[in-house]
């Protein structure tokens, strides 16, 4: 195997791994900055219990992110230096402005709210977890204006074989981002709902502490319901947006090798690469134009024209990303997204006829759903990222000119192969902690006792 | 001033504020095993770290994302051509970030002895491993003409770096054995000092043996100034050494914290104004002119770095002023 592929496949892997966890940190932050807010507001101690049980499974998952996240910051030097070379002047500065402005801010506010309990006033306790949650946010905007310039490059000029910074500004106002980033914070509010809401299901099923787990649940499924529709509304319009700005990776989304008017929208498809052509599809006459411009109208432009524009500006070469894998990825991200939908609405439903508990089946549905949010997250980024090839930067830096030259396949894999039993390996410990705490339920453990008591107190040790 | 020069100095400062700080938390991880004898020990030793180690941690991580944003050929050529280094630092690191958590969340002895080796390691790795680093850094190591690293692993390691090495892992481990000389209670503070003491001795011994080498090995001593440094940190290394002996924790811990910063400057002010030294030609050295970004870039790091730095530094330092107590095995509030 040739060190590109090998270097593909580890990126490829400890992203995707590194954002199973950074969507529920997003989301659950907030979540806990509420309860502790709740509970600085009316003094019931059921919501700084809340606060601390949810608390605790955000840090277990914080921590798999934060470390994570360091080998993806150190990624682009090893593997990917001549794309650092050809884009840090412009691809540098967001993460540099991340770790400034966002990571420490985080850092440094978690460690206060963890250790802080018995020594800052309520009130500041609580701006610290809202610290957290704003740093944690923030953070994804910085790393989402860094991506989006891959996506569709802005704010830049060709000179000295590199691309210049000629505008910061046109940088964080980048469309791409205007999109994708509240895309990708609401899909981790999301995926922060649905953990709450079926750690809680679980607690209602068996009986157990009732009340906190009625609270959490009322909360993750008022911010579940909005988020869930927000999420894919929000989705609709940036497919709407990429069919004018990547229109390749749409038409591969859609599995369209012939430009069509009206397009149709294939459901499933058999994709075959070689004919450049589906053996088999089912598929909805004109909705795919409908879903592009709200019309039954209008023509999406298929694979084959696209791919023959390209080669007319970019001379020869293959400019079709990977069909299958797209087309897949998109479909499983929608129907995950639908699913939530009805599922919360459905839960909605009943929680308001005060019938949910009466109801196993729906609350063994939202435990078992806890995965779903994260198969649609992976799966976006697949769509996203794989959407993009040929290109590392769209239209400016092919991805076979960006990998490290001097860095050999056997270094690589050595790497993959160590990576990728490190994190299965951590994967296990982390799912076995997460899930006997989330077992285990809120303690009812009263700050006075804590001081006799030496043993399992702590949040953090 | 030049901006250029101004972003050189910013990237050593922030090295120098990540081994500043972070030295002490990978000490305090390179000591857990010894000096903790029971398991409110441990904790004791762990808690005396947990509000800190993860924000010390962000000045390397800040420093990283520096040099790319001001010197993405220093990057490029640092990180691809360090690879195997780097990707040991952070097995290493992931291994720590996880134990921090993981450790106590299941009480089984044979789990938390488990993670507190872990943490050992993820500690010792990187402080021994940043050392080789800066010393392969200012010894030179084969670039060619192309910006690209044209050596092996192995070529990064040879008596002179690997000394290097010694000489952080010493000075950032006595580092960690002042802070919990500060900041435990009970027996610690006591236990910390004896180790602090055979430590010094051996970190005096390693680094004035790499304060002689680098005459042979290194150019740093043709300028006044790093030559100063260097041997500035030998003497800030020694009153520490005295101040410990003496019993004060807290100016041997100032004194240490100077011995290392003035060994970054001391690194970098040697490496001015290349960025990577070159054991093939000198002429094929990385300069901070040929490394830097755009002018435009530059400005624009620069107005969001002098905006932001300040208040890091005062939300980061009031966090030791509400840490500022000790921390003991028998009230373990948290």
């Amino acid at each position: 195997m040739d060190a590109l592929l090998l270097a593909r496949w580890q990126f490829g892997i400890t992203s995707v791994y590194h954002f199973l966890f950074v969507p529920l940190t997003l989301g659950l932050s907030v979540l806990v900055a509420i309860m502790e807010t709740i509970y600085v507001r009316t003094g019931d101690e059921t919501y700084k219990n809340m606060a601390r049980f949810w608390g605790r499974l955000f840090l277990i998952n914080f921590a798999m992110g934060v470390v994570t996240g360091i080998v993806q910051e150190f990624h682009f030097g090893m593997n990917w230096s001549e794309y650092s070379r050809f884009v840090g002047d412009i691809f540098g500065a967001p993460l540099a402005v991340e770790a400034l402005a966002a990571f420490f801010l985080e850092s440094t506010f978690l460690g206060l709210w963890l250790f802080g309990w018995d020594k800052l006033p309520k009130a500041l306790h609580a701006a610290c977890i809202w610290l957290v949650a704003f740093g944690t946010n923030l953070s994804a905007f910085w790393i989402l204006v860094a991506n989006s310039f891959m996506q569709e490059p802005v704010g830049y000029v060709l000179r000295n074989g590199r691309a210049e910074m000629t505008d910061f500004f046109a940088l964080l106002t980048n469309p791409h981002v205007l999109y994708q980033f509240p895309h990708t914070v609401l899909a981790g509010f999301v995926t922060a709902s649905f953990f709450v809401m079926g750690i809680s299901a679980y607690h209602l099923l068996r009986q157990s502490q009732l009340e906190p787990f009625r609270r959490s649940f009322r909360l993750a499924l008022i911010t579940g319901v909005i988020s869930s529709l927000l999420v894919a509304a929000v989705g609709h319009f940036q497919g709407q947006y990429l069919v004018n700005a990547q229109p390749m990776k749409m038409a591969a989304a859609e599995a369209l090798w012939e430009s069509a008017d009206p397009a149709p929208l294939a459901l499933v498809a058999l994709v075959d690469t070689k004919d450049q052509t589906n053996t088999f599809e089912i598929k909805i006459p004109a909705l795919a134009s409908f879903l592009a411009y709200n019309s039954f109208q209008g023509e999406v432009k298929g694979l084959k024209d696209l791919q023959a524009a390209a080669e007319a500006s970019y001379g020869p070469g293959n400019y079709i990303p990977p069909v299958a894998p797209v087309f897949w990825s998109f479909r499983l991200m929608v129907v995950a997204g639908l699913w939530l939908i009805l599922l919360s609405f459905y839960s909605l439903y009943l929680w308001r006829r005060r019938r949910l508990e009466e109801k196993p089946l729906v609350l063994k549905a939202l435990l078992w759903s806890i995965p779903v949010p994260y198969l649609a997250n992976t799966a976006g980024w697949l769509m996203a990222e794989i959407g993009r090839y040929p290109w590392i930067v769209y239209g400016l830096q092919r991805v076979e000119a960006a990998v490290s030259p001097g860095v050999s396949a056997a270094a690589i894999l050595t790497t993959l192969v160590a990576f990728t039993l490190l994190y299965g390996v951590l994967a296990v410990a982390d799912v076995y902690l997460l899930a006997k705490y989330a077992r285990q339920g809120v303690e009812t453990t009263p700050a006075t006792r804590m001081l006799d008591n030496s043993r399992e107190v702590s949040l953090w040790i | 001033m030049d901006l250029t020069v101004l972003w050189f100095i910013l990237v050593a400062v922030l090295f120098a504020g990540f081994f500043f700080l972070e030295g002490f938390d990978y000490g305090v991880g390179i000591l857990l095993p010894f000096l903790g004898k029971s398991d409110g020990e441990r904790r004791a030793i762990i808690n005396s770290i947990g509000p800190f180690w993860d924000g010390n941690e962000v000045w390397m991580l800040t420093a990283g994302g520096a040099m790319f944003a001001a010197f993405p050929h220093w990057y490029a050529t640092l990180f691809s051509g360090f690879y195997l280094a780097l990707f040991l630092i952070l097995v290493a690191l992931i291994v720590r970030g996880v134990a921090f958590e993981f450790r106590s969340k299941d009480d089984r002895p044979a789990w938390r002895n488990f993670w507190d080796w872990m943490l050992f390691l993820g500690s010792l790795l990187p402080a021994l491993l940043w050392g080789v680093a800066m010393a392969n850094l200012i010894r030179g190591v084969p670039i060619d003409a192309r910006m690209q690293y044209a050596g092996t692993f192995f070529d990064l390691l040879s008596p002179y770096t690997l000394l290097g090495g010694l000489t952080s892992l010493l000075l950032f481990t006595l580092q960690g054995a002042l802070f919990l000389a500060l900041k435990t209670g009970d027996e610690l503070p006591q236990r910390a000092r004896q180790a602090g003491l055979k430590i010094g001795t051996g970190a005096v011994a390693a680094l004035l043996l790499l304060l002689i080498m680098s005459y042979r090995e290194t150019d740093i001593f043709t300028r006044i100034v790093p030559g100063i440094a260097a041997w500035g940190a030998l003497v800030a290394l020694l009153l520490a050494w005295w101040s410990l002996s003496s019993r004060s924790y807290g100016g041997a811990f100032i004194l240490n914290g100077l011995a290392i910063l003035l060994g970054t400057a001391a690194l970098f002010g040697g490496l001015f104004p290349r960025v990577m030294v070159s054991s093939l030609n000198p002429r094929w050295s990385l300069t901070i002119y040929q490394a830097s970004s755009s002018p435009y870039t530059l400005k624009v790091m620069t107005i969001v770095a002098l905006t932001l730095v300040p208040v890091v530094l005062l939300y980061q330092g009031w966090t030791y002023w509400v840490f500022r107590q000790r921390v003991k095995a028998r009230n373990l509030e948290y």
